[in-house]
């Protein structure tokens, strides 16, 4: 069974403060931004709110061409900036759009599973959570490309 | 030797090389002494340069290297270069005619082999972005051919400090040149030791001139060979690697068209090699990346969500269009004579599906999400000098897998040993599968017989005889057959008809070429527009100018000559652009997005052409709409005729294509397709159907042959026309100078050669027009009111 550490959004609780965003774009971009410089994104919608972030899958992993993206041994997928060539592939192809690309920075970023979203939300409607990712997994990769009859 | 497979096993689950330790190919390692080789390399000439960074696409300068004397300097490139040839194939061309005399050949002291990037070359976040142009003269056309690759090497070049390389001259023992960008200096090395081949030669060079024994290393080296056959063949190629960081393995990308590779070893080059510092996603340093990445974003997730119920590149590469082209009856079997074979659906793509390896990033630029560069791993070899060795096989790719379906090689493990002795011994594999075809249909007549073949058995699909051809070029054996047949089809031609071995309308008519270059691998018989698709081209008939037998033939979106002509002055003016900046034409129409559904020419990909103008205008900083492109493509696609006109060709006369291309030469063809042939007797020459029902094969093919003969003449009044070019092809000086090109001598050039057509009555109508039917224009010297 292979694990990963994941964020868990607890929708009920969300008084749409934002404050996660923010935290999140503090750890990547230095800057209280949020929104497109934020790897987590509160989204509102008729009936309550939505939360997008890393499951984790690890598709990025096989779309990068130099190798630069890796998951370590606790399960989290990251990013080497040094290696990456800028190419979107990963943003391009991830299934949740969570991969995401900040305005004037070519490097993409994504949840590193660090937890400040969840220390920062003031509800307690973030948690960091481990779970299971074959079945994540084998889903997504069902998805990739045709298999030929 | 396997047989053909009588039945496709779906029953399989995809190909991963990924194990615990990372990935594993089952390739053959190889030993190399690499110290002792790079020690006994002796550097002849060094040349130090500043480092600049590459501006808004261009590095600003282009490398001179000249093999003779050893001279290396580097040019400017000027606002006026830009302005008239963009880069890429443009700037290849410049350079090409700044350095040689119009009866330059081949292998004159003078030929340069020119490659360029471009200044969109080198983008990592749209797909396609890596392309190589390389041109040269010709061994096989006698005038400028183009060809272009992916791989590496175009991107390191620009981003090591030169948007082109030349290479004039001839070295007097087989060398290196080194590009080092890391350094900033260019050498030029002896390389005794270092194999020809190309899977040997990419692999030690990439080791040997990493910066360190690391993967992400070696990826920043790019090596560009050719092979043994390219030595003694004019089919030659050039490879172009990319280290692939998952297989460890210097993969390889092909010029194909043409004999580069001829040329590159007739200069005694073993390698040229480019290797960068660092690079990232800025490196092309474009006015604005945000605009070109998110236009790039767009179109990586059309591969995500479309590809996969459109064309399935990311699985089975160009592959895909096997079936459907067997479907069509346009996939080219024994010698273009059939479009379909019963046996053909050994190569659909399932077939080569189960032998790709899966779920890698398989692009030969990065951030190419079409990533149709599959690869066949752990390939054991069958035959020849590597047997039992196993290797990693880029390919099959639709081209290879269509000329093997030419030659009625069906079984899909003698398509990629075939493919892997191509790329390896640096052989073209269109013009290759192309010759050997018709070798192989004058086999079957006769004309070529066992013993005028050096003892070869050309029957259809007899792979072993096809591969004992190919290692006997390599092993540049003397005998008449490989000297002459692997001088390509006109060449061969010539041989036979000299010979008196068979009738020379014969010969003529069924050897698949034009201006000397073979053609690619598509059955245009069926359509008049593609027939000027590859007989009316710059190089001669490759796909790469025009592909138009859907929008002909299926959908029948251009039904008159007029429609056909201006499909011919917009297509190849448009895929030249591709050539012009450094790109791939694959992603720009191999995936089509939903806003097609409802363009009004959907044949253009109109939201794809707005892609590429929005890119190109955030690399230079200014605005750029669709328009503009088709304007840089129109000036360099004209200077190349331009320059065929030069070179004594470029005429009416040079546009011939042989009547294979249009329709039936033998009966067994035409009685093969007897009901459509006899139905457009009846439909479209108004023959009575009872009459043709009562007529000799002879005289329904004598009939069609001279409709389509005709027809073809039409074409080319209606094209040349369209072209702003004279009746006998040649680009006016009115039109020249519209494009912005004052140079007195090319205007003069092209005046004198009009007027001595003049003289010649050569300034007149081809087709016949009867009834209501009208020439192009009333005036016959309609250009000079230009």
């Amino acid at each position: 069974m292979s694990k990963a550490k994941i964020i868990v959004f607890h929708a009920e609780k969300c008084k749409e403060c934002r404050k996660c965003e923010a935290a999140c774009s503090n750890v990547h971009h230095k800057n209280d931004k949020g929104g497109e410089w934020s790897a987590i994104r509160i989204i509102k919608k008729d009936d309550g709110y939505e939360m997008t972030d890393c499951n984790m899958c690890g598709l990025c992993i096989d779309m990068c061409p130099v190798m630069a993206i890796r998951r370590m041994t606790s399960g989290t997928v990251v990013i080497d900036k040094k290696k990456c060539v800028g190419c979107q592939a990963c943003v391009g192809f991830c299934p949740r759009g969570v991969m995401r690309k900040a305005p004037e920075v070519i490097v993409p970023f994504k949840c590193i599973a660090c937890g400040a979203c969840v220390r920062a939300c003031p509800e307690g409607a973030l948690e960091l959570k481990e779970v299971e990712i074959d079945k994540i997994q084998e889903e997504v990769y069902s998805k990739h490309g045709r298999v030929c009859k | 030797m396997k047989g053909p497979e009588s039945t496709v096993d779906c029953d399989f689950k995809p190909i991963t090389l990924k194990t615990e330790e990372g990935f594993e190919t089952g390739n053959t390692k190889h030993k190399w002494d690499l110290a002792k080789m790079k020690k006994d390399h002796k550097v002849l000439a060094e040349f130090k340069y500043e480092k600049r960074p590459v501006v808004r696409g261009y590095a600003g300068r282009t490398l001179y290297v000249n093999l003779t004397t050893n001279e290396i300097k580097e040019k400017p490139v000027t606002e006026e270069m830009k302005k008239q040839f963009t880069g890429g194939k443009g700037f290849d061309l410049k350079l090409l005619r700044d350095a040689i005399k119009p009866t330059t050949r081949w292998n004159s002291e003078e030929n340069e082999l020119v490659l360029a990037a471009g200044p969109l070359c080198g983008t990592t976040q749209y797909s396609g972005m890596g392309k190589c142009l390389a041109v040269t003269v010709s061994p096989l056309t006698d005038i400028v051919c183009d060809s272009n690759a992916g791989g590496y090497f175009a991107p390191y070049m620009k981003f090591s400090g030169f948007d082109a390389i030349e290479i004039q001259g001839k070295a007097k023992k087989d060398v290196a040149i080194i590009i080092d960008g890391k350094d900033c200096k260019v050498t030029i090395e002896t390389a005794p030791h270092e194999e020809v081949n190309s899977h040997l030669v990419a692999e030690q060079l990439t080791y040997m001139y990493a910066a360190e024994d690391t993967d992400a290393a070696r990826q920043k080296v790019a090596v560009v060979s050719a092979g043994k056959a390219a030595e003694t063949s004019y089919w030659g190629i050039l490879n172009i690697s990319f280290y692939d960081v998952r297989r460890k393995v210097a993969r390889l990308k092909q010029h194909g068209r043409g004999g580069l590779g001829t040329v590159f070893r007739d200069k005694k080059l073993k390698a040229l090699v480019a290797r960068v510092d660092h690079f990232d996603g800025l490196s092309n340093n474009p006015a604005n990346p945000d605009k070109v990445a998110a236009t790039g974003l767009k179109h990586h997730r059309e591969m995500r969500d479309l590809d996969k119920s459109q064309c399935n590149m990311r699985v089975v590469g160009t592959g895909n269009i096997v079936e459907v082209m067997d479907a069509y009856d346009l996939l080219p079997t024994e010698n273009y004579r059939f479009g379909s074979h019963p046996k053909a659906f050994n190569l659909h793509s399932p077939n080569f599906y189960r032998r790709f390896t899966q779920v890698i990033p398989d692009g030969c630029w990065f951030g190419c999400t079409m990533a149709c560069a599959k690869v066949v791993d752990g390939f054991e070899v069958m035959t020849g000098p590597y047997k039992g060795m196993k290797f990693s096989v880029d390919g099959p790719e639709y081209e290879n897998a269509a000329a093997c379906a030419n030659m009625g090689l069906w079984d899909p493990d003698w398509v990629i040993e075939w493919n892997f002795y191509c790329d390896c011994y640096g052989l073209d594999t269109i013009s290759f599968g192309t010759g050997m075809a018709f070798y192989m249909e004058m086999y079957e007549y006769g004309i070529l017989t066992k013993e005028r073949c050096g003892g070869l058995e050309l029957q259809w699909g007899n792979g072993e005889a096809v591969l004992e051809f190919m290692h006997r070029m390599a092993r540049g054996e003397k005998d008449d057959f490989t000297q002459i047949a692997s001088k390509g089809i006109r060449k061969t031609k010539d041989w036979l008809k000299k010979n008196k071995w068979g009738d020379d309308y014969i010969i003529e008519n069924c050897g698949m070429e034009n201006k000397g270059l073979e053609f690619s691998e598509y059955v245009p018989k069926e359509s008049l527009a593609q027939q000027g698709g590859y007989g009316l081209t710059n190089k001669g008939p490759q796909h790469d100018e025009a592909w138009l037998i859907f929008m002909d033939m299926v959908n029948k979106q251009i039904p008159t000559f007029a429609d056909k002509a201006e499909a011919l002055h917009y297509f190849p003016i448009w895929r030249t652009w591709f050539g012009l900046v450094g790109l791939c034409k694959l992603p720009w129409n191999d995936v089509t997005p939903p806003s097609n559904a409802t363009a009004k020419e959907p044949a253009k990909i109109p939201e794809h052409v707005q892609n590429y103008a929005d890119i190109m205008g955030a690399t230079l900083g200014r605005e750029i709409n669709p328009q503009d492109l088709i304007d840089m493509s129109e000036k360099v696609y004209n200077f190349q005729r331009s320059m065929n006109v030069w070179m004594g060709r470029g005429t009416r006369a040079d546009d011939w294509i042989p009547y294979r291309a249009m329709g039936p030469v033998t009966e067994m063809e035409y009685l093969s397709r007897k009901d459509r042939y006899d139905g457009q007797l009846v439909d479209i020459q108004k023959l009575p159907k009872d009459k043709v029902a009562a007529m000799k094969t002879s005289e329904k093919m004598q009939l069609t042959y001279d409709y389509r003969q005709n027809q073809y003449e039409k074409l080319k009044d209606a094209v040349y026309y369209r072209r702003g070019w004279t009746q006998n092809g040649i680009p006016t000086p009115q039109k020249m100078r519209s494009l912005g090109f004052t140079e007195d001598c090319l205007l003069k050039m092209l005046q004198e050669k009009i007027d001595s057509d003049e003289k010649a009555g050569l300034n007149v109508w081809g087709g016949k027009y009867a009834g209501s039917e009208k020439p192009p224009a009333a005036d016959r010297k309609y250009w000079e009111k230009w």
